[in-house]
């Protein structure tokens, strides 16, 4: 009998995330040529030993500014998953312990949140406070809120029951310890889980916005604005389009497979 | 209460509450909402004129029921960049992005129905991880992205297909299919990859069940015990799926307009936002709440339709 199964999941996703990360990390210090050197007689390379994935309309190279794209991306990323982790607990945890009326008016709340489509909440909250790399960070981690904070609520709500809790209140331990540090530690696994799909919801959004030209704003690098950029020379130029289009696509891929790698094993464990 | 007045509760709630926030996020504008979008140059007797003539001038409840009651007479004010009603640019755009919605729900719906049963038909030979890791992609890869290797791949080796621009349905009905499936086939690809897993894992619970033994076990024929059997009592999760990815084409048209340069209410949203044109920001959100949570009042009272049980339930 088989006695472990190998987690795909969480093996290729931590792969793939743990090679942009370094990538990230090394364009901090080195990309193969200046981000924002412009070099018009080199405009529109195609993929070349000199420029791996060609270069743009002002003859920059591609790879060097995917490189930059992937610290935007993980900046945006980071600040949403934050946002939403701190704030949902907080909202998802108080509503849960807490329960009766207020419960019930912050879940439809929520409720009503999550039924709407999120890039035209975003696309408000970003046309009334401008748009550039923070605001769309903190436009996305308002979203991200609310999915977090259902899922604390129902940790909440499951474990405010068990025994312990129940023990820890009748010796008079303070509420806000009981939340803290009794029941936070023991919903961990679904928040982790919560957070990495809030990561992959944000470097999606945070793509589409300044696809749209209302994200990132030049000249912080952005993958989504590489793409909205390369539209023009789609047909001439398509590498323009596929190197950011991809990586994207692949950074994206890497947190969804982290958090389904994550269930799979807590999962497990449970069992 | 009944099931369905408490859903149709649930939807009023649902719509003030967007309503409220929305009117809430243009009060707190950073500065002078009137400054900001007649530009630094503008004289006193201008900024009173437009915080007159968008009513700015009164208190926030009267603001608010105003904007309400402007809504449900389709009258959302004027827009500040094309100084003609709101509500008439909205309209003008809306068979665009409406055409474009419908068409991806219907290839949706079309290719995710038949895939989830063939999927279901061979649950040993497709293993768990090639379909999770597909539709693990489906999730990962942006919208737009999509468009672009659609465009690239598809519409430039076919005629047929209109890349760039739409064509009316009153010009040409076969020129609007050619300007719109493509975008719409944008929307829906990553959608099928969402959905077809819940139709799959439907109709294989629903397949081992005692009812289906039964009917096998009569010697009834392999399709209709599928589809007169088994999809039918899938139809509950089915259902859940489609007013959960309803969201997201709409969400999708808006992105997708700007891929294929449609003239649709998403573009008229990108604009109004680039210019701070706030009415017509302000009108968009609510009309989309609007059509929205009118979408899921429905699914929930299709659930009561296809299975009464939830009808009793409650």
């Amino acid at each position: 009998m088989k006695r472990k199964k190998i987690n795909l999941n969480l093996l290729v996703g931590c792969f793939v995330l743990l090679f942009f990360l370094v990538t990230m990390v090394v364009s901090f210090f080195y990309t193969p040529y200046d981000v924002n050197a412009i070099a018009v007689s080199n405009k529109l390379q195609a993929p070349s030993s000199a420029h791996w994935f060609g270069t743009d309309p002002f003859g920059r190279d591609i790879l060097s500014r995917i490189m930059a794209g992937t610290q935007t991306a993980f900046f945006v990323g980071s600040v949403v998953t934050l946002i939403g982790v701190v704030f949902g607990t907080l909202i998802g945890g108080f509503a849960g312990y807490v329960g009766g009326w207020l419960d019930e008016i912050i879940m439809r709340a929520i409720d009503a949140l999550m039924a709407f489509p999120g890039i035209i909440l975003a696309i408000m909250i970003v046309a009334v406070f401008g748009t550039g790399t923070l605001n769309t960070a903190i436009a996305l981690g308002i979203l991200a809120t609310p999915g977090i904070a259902r899922i604390a609520r129902s940790g909440f709500i499951q474990n405010k029951q068990l025994e312990y809790v129940s023990a820890a209140k009748s010796i008079g331990v303070h509420p806000l310890k009981i939340i803290f540090r009794e029941i936070l530690p023991n919903i961990y696994s679904p928040l982790i889980v919560a957070a990495s799909v809030a990561f992959a919801i944000a470097l999606l959004a945070e793509a589409s916005l300044s696809y749209l030209g209302l994200g990132v704003q030049p000249p912080d690098p952005s993958l989504g604005r590489m793409l909205k950029e390369s539209q023009e020379y789609l047909t001439t130029s398509p590498w323009f389009t596929l190197a950011p289009g991809i990586t994207i696509t692949l950074l994206v891929l890497g947190f969804y497979m982290l958090s389904n790698g994550i269930r799979d094993l807590t999962d497990h464990r449970s069992k | 209460m009944t099931y369905v007045v408490r859903r149709f509760l649930l939807l009023v709630v649902t719509l003030i509450f967007i309503s409220v926030i929305t009117f809430l996020v243009f009060q707190i504008l950073p500065g002078d909402p009137v400054r900001t979008m007649l530009g630094p140059d503008a004289d006193e007797a201008q900024v009173e004129t437009l915080k007159q003539q968008l009513g700015l001038d009164q208190p926030g409840h009267v603001q608010y029921l105003h904007l309400v009651e402007g809504f449900f007479q389709g009258d959302m004010g004027d827009s500040i960049r094309f100084s003609r009603p709101v509500t008439g640019l909205i309209m003008e755009r809306l068979p665009i992005t409406l055409s474009l919605a419908v068409i991806s729900l219907i290839i949706v719906i079309l290719v995710t129905i038949p895939l989830g049963i063939f999927s279901a038909k061979r649950e040993k030979k497709w293993s768990d991880f090639f379909l999770s890791s597909f539709t693990q992609l489906g999730m990962a890869v942006p919208t737009f992205f999509v468009g672009m290797v659609l465009i690239l791949f598809i519409g430039m080796s076919f005629q047929f297909f209109t890349t760039g621009g739409y064509v009316p349905w009153s010009e040409s009905i076969t020129g609007a299919i050619g300007s719109l499936i493509l975008p719409a086939l944008t929307i829906a690809l990553p959608q099928i990859a969402i959905s077809f897993r819940y139709v799959r894992n439907a109709i294989l619970e629903q397949s081992k069940l005692d009812y289906v033994r039964t009917a096998r076990g009569k010697g009834v024929s392999e399709a209709i015990v599928i589809y007169k059997h088994v999809l039918r009592n899938s139809l509950i999760p089915v259902v859940t799926v489609f007013g959960l990815i309803l969201a997201e084409v709409i969400a999708g048209t808006i992105v997708v307009e700007q891929v294929f340069s449609l003239p649709g209410i998403g573009r008229l949203l990108i604009t109004a936002v680039s210019y701070r044109d706030f009415p017509v920001v302000q009108g968009i959100v609510l009309y989309i709440a609007l059509v929205v949570v009118v979408i899921n009042f429905i699914v929930d009272i299709l659930y009561a339709v296809l299975d009464p049980r939830i009808r009793l339930k409650s």
